[in-house]
């Protein structure tokens, strides 16, 4: 069949067979194997002793893995995520823009800014804003009329927002600012000459078009604000983590509730992870020709090429 | 003094200077386009065509001279005897009267070719949308894309790029049209369909200055062409007897190596 094939098809003058006849053996990969081999061992050793030390307390953990404070703290996780990366994109865009300004005190103040909450510890910044009553014991903003008692002003909860949300504002203008850099000059320049204005052609033209540089990091800030939450646990916000350590200082089974805010922290940041992969394929749109098939995609076609029951090989 | 003259010239350049740091680009240009009139200019590149085009619609400031456009210095307020820089916003109007192309085509990518159109005259002149659209539509037909109202530009070849650019500049119904090298960015093939919609506007009457090296175009189209080099105007007039019969060495030499391509 192949001989016939290649005597058909290669031209007369030519004695050469054409590449059917040729038998091909695939390269042999012996450094693949082994290191397989080494990982897997590894990996069953380490199981074997996750599965069989007794102090990881699995029972406990199952047990405490739907606990209704530990619901609370997530909901508090997922609180306090949201606001602060809500006022940190607010902030990020305000301060990217000013430090793009002509006018170079609109400038040093935004760099000022970033500067500052870049360059110090979130963890400082948030036992700072929850011991702002030692500083300023009344807030009056400098305006006749307002006495703000700063003890109940900042709760734990005000505090976390402020830390965070501002010192998320400091990284979100850089983000921010590298993706108003990315739009073209030439688009401002068109947008000049229609006679709109800077502040029309920033929202119109640039910053939806920055979008596709801006989404992806944001993304990725996300999931680390999410984990930078736990932080907060430190000014006694009751959060996921603070909430297991609530449960361990009562109950000393330290490990084992560690274990369940950590399943909790990774099972939402996979989320997470997720819905960015599904957002930067959508931004990726337009960029690209043709985007390449989601796992899911990829998933279904193997199924469709592969049928399922033929593989067992049970079928007459 | 150009105030008692009852016919008032579109643009009055009057020894325009401009410099890049220590490099000077334009050395003291003058120049007056009527209304209606077609200027092609040409030259090297270097020459500052580019940089001049840019100072009539203040996209660049001028370093010395002046510049009227419609009998209004551009970017200045006259006031008695001293020139006030305008606001911002005033210079945002004055530009609404002058329309401009550039060689990207610059379109707006994010948006469909109607939305590219009508978005300079909601944002700056208010405009309803219905409004805006309807003769955004009327312009498309005109530069023969009336089916591609809501096609996004990367859709679209550069030449079709190129002619909703165009539209989109008359959408905002300037007096005057700046072209700054329409055709240069785009494959040989496409150039003819961006020239055709050029011819058709200035037949209907556009005043219009235009950055080319498409001699053939400013023989054929352009009332005066005007040569550029090295900061200066080297030589102009009537757009026939500049092309086919040069005075000045560099004019000769340019056409020479210009034409022979």
């Amino acid at each position: 069949m192949k001989e016939d094939s290649a005597t058909l098809t290669a031209p007369a003058a030519t004695a050469e067979p054409s590449g059917d006849a040729y038998t091909v053996v695939k390269a042999r990969h012996p450094g693949r194997w082994v290191s397989a081999v080494v990982i897997l061992a590894v990996a069953g050793l380490f199981l074997r002793s996750v599965l069989t030390n007794p102090h990881f307390g699995w029972d406990v953990v199952v047990l405490y893995l739907s606990e209704v404070s530990i619901g609370r703290g997530i909901l508090i996780t997922l609180e306090l995520t949201a606001i602060s990366m809500v006022i940190g994109t607010v902030l990020g865009v305000i301060f990217a823009v000013m430090r793009l300004s002509t006018n170079p005190v609109v400038r040093t103040a935004a760099f000022g800014y970033v500067n500052f909450f870049r360059g110090t510890p979130v963890l400082v910044q948030l036992l700072f804003w929850f011991n702002l009553a030692a500083l300023y014991p009344v807030i009056t903003l400098g305006i006749p009329g307002i006495h703000l008692d700063a003890n109940q002003l900042i709760t734990p909860m005000t505090a976390a927002i402020l830390g965070l949300g501002l010192n998320q504002g400091a990284y979100m203008s850089e983000i921010v600012r590298a993706g108003i850099l990315s739009v073209d000059n030439g688009q401002i320049e068109a947008a000049e000459a229609l006679g709109i204005t800077r502040m029309q052609t920033m929202r119109r033209i640039v910053l939806p078009q920055a979008m596709r540089v801006i989404i992806p990091p944001t993304g990725n800030e996300t999931i680390g604000m999410l984990k930078a939450t736990s932080l907060v646990s430190v000014i006694s916000v009751p959060e996921l983590l603070y909430s297991a350590q609530v449960i361990y200082a009562r109950t000393f089974e330290t490990i084992p509730m560690l274990i369940v805010a950590s399943l909790w922290y990774l099972l939402i940041t996979s989320v997470l992870t997720v819905g960015q992969y599904y957002l930067e394929r959508r931004y990726a749109r337009g960029n690209q020709r043709a985007l390449p098939p989601t796992p899911l995609q990829q998933l279904k076609k193997f199924f469709r090429t592969h049928d399922a029951l033929s593989l067992k090989g049970g079928r007459p | 003094m150009t105030a008692q003259t009852t016919l008032e010239p579109m643009i009055k350049a009057d020894a325009i200077c401009k410099s890049y740091g220590s490099l000077e680009v334009l050395k003291g240009i003058d120049l007056q386009v009527a209304s209606g009139e077609v200027i092609c200019l040409i030259g090297p590149s270097g020459s500052g065509k580019s940089t001049f085009l840019r100072c009539i619609n203040h996209l660049e400031t001028v370093d010395g001279g002046r510049m009227w456009v419609d009998g209004r210095i551009v970017g200045y307020d006259l006031k008695g005897t001293k020139l006030h820089e305008q606001s911002h916003k005033d210079i945002c109007r004055q530009r609404t009267d002058i329309g401009m192309v550039f060689q990207q085509f610059n379109l707006f990518p994010h948006m469909t070719v109607v939305e590219n159109l009508i978005e300079a005259p909601r944002l700056v002149r208010k405009e309803k949308k219905s409004v805006a659209a309807e003769r955004a539509l009327r312009l498309l037909e005109k530069v023969g894309l009336g089916d591609k109202a809501g096609a996004y530009p990367r859709q679209l070849s550069g030449g079709q790029q190129q002619r909703v650019a165009i539209a989109r500049a008359l959408c905002m119904e300037p007096k005057l049209m700046l072209f700054d090298e329409p055709t240069s960015a785009l494959d040989p093939e496409l150039v003819g369909e961006v020239l055709k919609v050029m011819k058709d506007l200035a037949q209907s009457g556009m005043t219009m200055v235009v950055v080319t090296h498409e001699m053939n175009f400013a023989r054929d189209v352009a009332d005066r062409v005007i040569f550029m080099d090295g900061g200066h105007v080297v030589e102009e007039g009537p757009a026939r007897d500049v092309i086919t019969n040069p005075h000045n060495e560099r004019t000769k030499s340019f056409l020479a190596s210009v034409l022979s391509e």
